[in-house]
């Protein structure tokens, strides 16, 4: 009888060129590699100074997302760079990708897109595979059950040169939440929820496998907002082990296997969940039933809490470290110990990133701001995750939502959650966001985050303070 | 790369836990397609102040933090994004080996691609080096990688973990694409009995 394995332990087998040694670490296949303009431009600097070519362009994908500006079209239709250090980085990887044979989605074509929204989309995520991009939250792609992790530039070059890794085996940690979450309850809320309880740094050398009745219930688009932020707790890599509702993501996508291929896959797709009696090194449960609207706090997306809760007493923690550091973090965003978020005045609401912009996050968001108005004084940019999205959505009339209700609707990309463009938060001014990370800085120099669902979004911006999501939805 | 074989140089304490890549190096200073001049954007938003000019609180203005080479910091550094620039923009300023209780997983591989050690210790040996900087700035410790030892000032070594292939590659100054590459008729054995549902990206 062959033992009992779990869902991360099959595909990490199944990718092993050569095992780990007392000498070498493993050597782990890569089946999907996704590139942009901001972490890949040394790596094939490096390839050209030591003449080696791309091992599998067919297995290498580029899109322009980080740098890119999200400003309307020109009268060309065409979405004019002017930053000229972004343009020339842009430039960079259009050369890259015609000297190596690479696929790209231009900034402003048909495909284009966030790179951890397009994959899916496209099909090119697709269950077992291993997928690595030179960005943290490409951990998004495990929803699938696809073991997929960030790298740095050194490794993008890597995985160009020979399609591998070399990689320590992580240890695995079950993340088990159970139960129906409540009315106005997200998958954000969800994701924000474990992180605030098991910290930033609480999955370090692990992969999440997420399991539970709660994470069973959700969607694909539910579920890689929980992927998403594996990265925030710690975690490089999140799954979500296959089933009915990812086949039926996948089926029919343009990258997806078809006919006798799709049966093919199927086959090997369901035999990929966690294997009963298969143990994880470590276990954490959470009960979605005792969930509420989260919204952070503080400096690190760890310092969240329910939005209705107060903002902690640093003389309440235990730690002289973890005191210092939620003063420094309250000093940073300007508030003060025990006091309540409700009704705290916003300056920028955003709408957008790999975490929460895609059809159903639009879809929520809208359905709170149809028939209101954003708040006067708050500024809102609603930023699509792709090109495909934004088509969807307009022919749903959700632009037509947002921009009646004061919102600006602006092109595909990463935006303001990390502020490499124009769209940032000005310095000292509050937003609150359905990104990844409040970071000192990350919107902006001295922008003040507060991250949240994109209903909280939605509804604090409408309300132009905080604001439970609740009775909105 | 350069080898790296014994590192002895002076100590500078940032003691804030969960220090994030956005904060070794905002996002904005990545537009670059070259690792040059990324020194310049190290700890920017701490290093200086609004008005551009030199924040004289922050420890590493200070006149007697100018020759630290290996940085002191606390637990989970180099959390958040994946961006190598960070190592790239620590290495850039002179730093050569971080100490710290703990390292984010993306980070620590980085650092060792590039060169720059990161050195994992207990939280008391972290908090006497945190104690060491703040009685004397001038603290030196001598970090031995072949011995992977970490010698404070008292003459106390102290073990730390590294894999042994790392360490490997650094010793020697080489990176870790060499052995990758020289694996290449492995890799096309692989390829070759690999069943994936993915055709081609094009």
């Amino acid at each position: 009888m062959t033992q009992a394995r779990t869902l991360f332990e099959k595909i990490w087998q199944q990718h092993l060129v050569r095992p780990a040694t007392a000498a070498t670490p493993a050597v782990l296949y890569i089946d999907l590699h996704l590139i942009h303009e901001v972490t890949s431009p040394q790596a094939f600097a490096e390839l050209r100074a030591r003449g080696l070519r791309v091992r599998r362009p067919d297995r290498t994908l580029a899109t322009m997302d980080h740098s890119t500006p999200t400003t309307p079209r020109n009268q060309l239709g065409i979405i004019p760079v002017l930053d000229a250090q972004a343009a020339a980085q842009l430039d960079r990887l259009r050369e890259h990708c015609r000297e190596f044979g690479i696929q790209l989605f231009e900034l402003g074509s048909e495909h284009q897109g966030i790179v951890h929204v397009i994959g899916p989309e496209q099909g090119l995520t697709q269950p077992g595979m291993t997928i690595v991009c030179g960005d943290s939250h490409t951990s998004t792609h495990g929803a699938f059950g696809a073991l997929a992790f960030g790298i740095g530039t050194s490794e993008v070059g890597h995985v160009l040169a020979t399609q591998c890794l070399l990689q320590q085996r992580p240890r695995t940690m079950e993340v088990r939440v159970d139960g129906r979450l409540p009315h106005g309850v997200t998958a954000k809320d969800v994701i924000l929820a474990i992180i605030a309880r098991y910290g930033v740094g609480g999955g370090t050398g692990h992969v999440f496998e997420y399991t539970g009745s709660a994470i069973r219930a959700l969607s694909m688009e539910e579920r890689m907002t929980i992927c998403n932020m594996s990265i925030e707790g710690g975690a490089r890599a999140g799954l979500v082990a296959p089933d009915d509702t990812t086949f039926d993501y996948v089926a029919g996508r343009r990258f997806a296997p078809q006919g006798a291929a799709w049966d093919a896959a199927l086959t090997r797709w369901r035999a990929l969940p966690t294997d009963p009696g298969a143990t994880y090194d470590r276990v954490i449960t959470l009960d979605a039933t005792q969930l509420a609207p989260m919204i952070t706090y503080g400096t690190n997306p760890g310092m969240g809490m329910a939005i209705d809760a107060r903002v902690p007493l640093p003389d309440a923690l235990p730690e002289p470290a973890q005191r210092l550091a939620l003063e420094k973090a309250l000093r940073y965003m300007g508030l003060q110990p025990g006091q309540t978020l409700l009704g705290q005045p916003l300056d920028v609401a955003f709408l957008g990133s790999c975490t929460n912009s895609r059809l159903s996050d639009l879809r929520a968001a809208a359905r709170v701001l149809d028939g209101r108005s954003v708040a006067a004084g708050v500024r809102m940019l609603v930023v699509p995750g792709s090109q495909a999205v934004k088509r969807q959505a307009e022919a749903e009339g959700l632009d037509r939502i947002f921009r009646a209700a004061g919102a600006e609707w602006r092109e595909a990309g990463c935006s303001a959650c990390l502020g490499m463009n124009d769209d940032k938060v000005p310095a000292g001014k509050y937003a609150i966001s359905s990104s990844n990370r409040n970071f000192e800085g990350r919107q902006g120099p001295g922008a003040r985050t507060f991250l949240a669902s994109p209903i909280t979004v939605a509804a604090s911006a409408v309300a132009g303070v905080v604001t439970d999501p609740r009775p909105y939805v | 790369m350069e080898p790296i074989s014994v590192i002895v140089g002076q100590i500078v304490a940032l003691p804030v836990p969960d220090i994030d890549t956005d904060r070794i190096i905002p996002a904005r200073y990545l537009k670059v397609t070259d690792k040059e001049g990324l020194a310049d954007g190290l700890f920017f938003d701490w290093r200086y102040r609004a008005d551009g000019s030199p924040n004289p609180e922050f420890v590493l203005n200070r006149p007697d933090a100018q020759d630290a080479t290996v940085l002191v910091a606390g637990p989970n550094f180099g959390c958040g994004s994946s961006r190598e620039h960070a190592p790239w923009a620590l290495q850039g300023y002179g730093f050569r080996a971080v100490i710290s209780p703990s390292f984010a997983d993306i980070f620590r591989n980085n650092s060792i691609n590039v060169g720059l050690l990161p050195v994992q210790v207990d939280d008391a040996t972290y908090l006497q080096l945190v104690s060491l900087f703040d009685e004397d700035p001038a603290t030196q410790v001598r970090i031995d990688l072949a011995a992977q030892t970490l010698t404070l000032p008292d003459g106390r070594a102290v073990a730390f973990p590294i894999d042994a292939f790392s360490r490997h590659c650094l010793l020697n100054g080489v990176d870790q694409l060499g052995f990758l590459l020289s694996g290449a008729d492995a890799i096309a054995a692989f390829e070759a009995q690999h069943p994936i549902e993915l055709d081609t990206t094009r």
